[in-house]
């Protein structure tokens, strides 16, 4: 039947490989041989695009705010430093899944306040849930290190085979599979039937439930995911600075992430990556522009962006490349749209 | 007869106003049954303690006779209760295709299914055509539900209620704010309801309502006021008084 074969087809097109996906993986994977010097800032990209991945989930997809996802960032962090300084589990990966877990396990508990109320009471709870973790780990300095932080973490060859460097190569090859690995995963999730149902609670709850769609159930799974994604995003910042301080749960980490995702566009996954590559290179260009007032111009940026409308900035920003890819590929060829006009 | 929908004293209350009294009805299995009544009669209350959204303070509901008073929304539904919505209560962003294939999904136990992509089931694709083809839908599949043209989505709104596979399905005003244009295909998809399925209809417009109930319930300030066929409904002087007037087609 022609209809079912049309039916299976788009709704197929929807989760198949566009050229610009694979064309924006293989600029990051170029980037390791374009700039061979700048490892720790690429590497500093890269954890912060798969920690705006995590929150892209939950808001992007499933609609949930969130102002303290740092918690789950923070909790990775000192888990993986926890293990990695008093030889718990030496080796970096399995370390990293672990970390992983236990900030998993946190929000899978914490998931159960976050469900609860609307916008504001969510962005309330998760703020107090990272707060009362930073003064925790204060409270408890004998095993956090109070505000001196985790001292003399010392990292074992990942796999006992790739020792971390000092220019950060290894921290950089290591992340960027990391980030591809997580990233394969949540595009595999959010083109799933539960990817769509969070879509649709994210578009009208209500409406989700009278189809029979488990609301609530569905928030706390991706809630938990999110915060296993946040926990190696954090342990990552561990694994790859050899640091674990007070900082990781501090509130402008998580209120960093939100203007990053607003940077990069909300629901499309992408918009993580790209809303950290622009927010990183914002940052150093204008720490060396005005190194006192560089929040200034990112506050500007920032306003810009909501007044003009992503969508718009997207078009300008696309109409290049997809003038050249027309050019070498014909007419019809279209690479990228913005994510409102795709289907 | 069977019967497919019951409520037993149901009571709801806002505070001090009560605006559902006392209420018990019965759906019988198969019925086209109407359930109208002025404006403010608590018709939308009526729907929403039905389906879960509200809780009633008093009174049982029972689906084909199992007390379903204090199930989750999405429980009911799983049961064999779905409603249509009076003011569309569509997914703006998703497309009927992704629309329909979610409630699907729900229905097959699927929709927690996170490793599997869209598409790739070949019974719900079939079920996704099947639906889409019956509703006049399958040229629109694609495009997101905001787009659509209103009859259109007033389509997707019966579709999608129909997805979920009802055995008594609650329709709320379905042709409410249609154009004229568009009319004759909403009353045209409610008439071809498969029979099996137990309609309580509830509607303002007269002339849906005669031409399609088969029984007819009166709701005044939150209680029943007369029931029996239209015939019947349509000659009694309490109805004319409190509500009908000269809008009785008899």
């Amino acid at each position: 039947m022609n209809a079912v074969s049309d039916v299976s087809s788009h709704a197929i097109a929807r989760a198949r490989w566009r050229p610009a996906e694979i064309a924006f993986w293989m600029l990051a994977l170029s980037c390791a041989f374009l700039f061979p010097s700048r490892y720790l800032i690429m590497t500093d990209i890269l954890r912060l695009a798969l920690f705006t991945l995590s929150l892209d989930l939950i808001l992007g997809y499933a609609g949930i705010v969130s102002l303290g996802h740092a918690a789950f960032f923070g909790v990775g962090a000192y888990s993986a430093g926890l293990m990695a300084l008093h030889g718990i589990i030496n080796e970096p990966v399995i370390a990293l899944v672990v970390a992983g877990l236990i900030a998993m396990v946190l929000g899978f508990l914490t998931s159960f306040l976050v469900i609860r109320g609307v916008d504001l009471t969510r962005l309330m709870v998760t703020l107090g849930i990272a707060l009362l973790l930073e003064a925790l780990a204060e409270r408890f300095s004998n095993i956090t290190g109070g505000t001196d932080g985790l001292q003399g973490i010392e990292m074992q060859p990942i796999l006992g085979m790739f020792a971390f460097d000092m220019f950060g190569k290894t921290g950089f090859f290591y992340s960027l599979i990391v980030l591809f690995l997580l990233f394969l995963l949540a595009r595999r999730i959010v083109n799933s039937p539960f990817g769509l149902s969070l879509r649709a609670i994210k578009n009208n709850p209500l409406r989700a439930s009278a189809i029979g769609v488990p609301v609530n159930r569905r928030l706390i799974a991706i809630y938990t995911v999110a915060a296993f994604y946040a926990g190696i995003a954090g342990a990552l910042f561990t694994q790859t600075t050899a640091l674990a301080s007070l900082d990781v749960f501090a509130f402008e980490r998580s209120a960093d992430l939100m203007l990053v995702l607003v940077i990069g566009g909300t629901g499309y996954l992408y918009g993580g990556l790209i809303g950290a590559v622009v927010f990183k290179m914002l940052q150093e260009l204008f720490q060396t522009i005005t190194p006192q007032y560089w929040l200034f111009w990112i506050g500007l940026v920032l306003v810009v962006i909501v007044l003009v409308g992503r969508d718009r900035m997207h078009r300008w920003a696309l109409w290049l490349p997809n003038l050249i890819i027309r050019q070498i590929a014909g007419r019809k060829a279209v690479v990228a749209v913005p994510e409102s006009d795709a289907p | 007869m069977t019967i497919a929908l019951e409520t037993r004293g149901l009571e709801k209350s806002f505070g001090g106003l009560k605006v559902t009294r006392d209420l018990s009805l019965k759906v019988e299995q198969g019925a086209r049954h109407a359930l109208i009544g002025p404006n403010g009669a608590g018709k939308t209350t009526v729907i929403n303690l039905l389906t879960g959204v509200l809780k009633p303070n008093g009174g049982r509901i029972l689906l084909e006779g199992n007390d379903i008073t204090d199930l989750a929304v999405h429980k009911r539904v799983l049961r064999g209760l779905s409603r249509t919505f009076q003011i569309n209560q569509l997914y703006a962003d998703l497309t009927p295709l992704e629309t329909i294939g979610l409630a699907v999904s729900e229905r097959l136990g699927r929709g927690g299914d996170w490793w599997r992509r869209m598409g790739t089931r070949g019974d719900v694709n079939q079920e996704i055509a099947e639906t889409l083809g019956r509703f006049h839908l399958l040229d629109v599949m694609n495009e997101r539900t905001a787009t659509l043209p209103y009859g259109k989505q007033r389509l997707l709104e019966i579709a999608v209620a129909i997805a979920t596979r009802p055995r008594v399905l609650l329709l709320d005003e379905p042709a409410a704010g249609v154009p004229e244009s568009e009319r004759h295909d909403i009353l045209a998809a409610v008439a071809a309801l498969p029979r099996d399925v137990t309609v309580l209809l509830i509607e303002h417009d007269m002339d849906l309502v005669f031409s399609f109930a088969d029984r007819i319930s009166v709701l005044v300030n939150g209680a029943m006021l007369v029931e029996g066929p239209p015939d019947e409904v349509a000659r009694d002087p309490q109805v004319k008084a409190v509500y009908l007037g000269e809008a009785v087609h008899a």
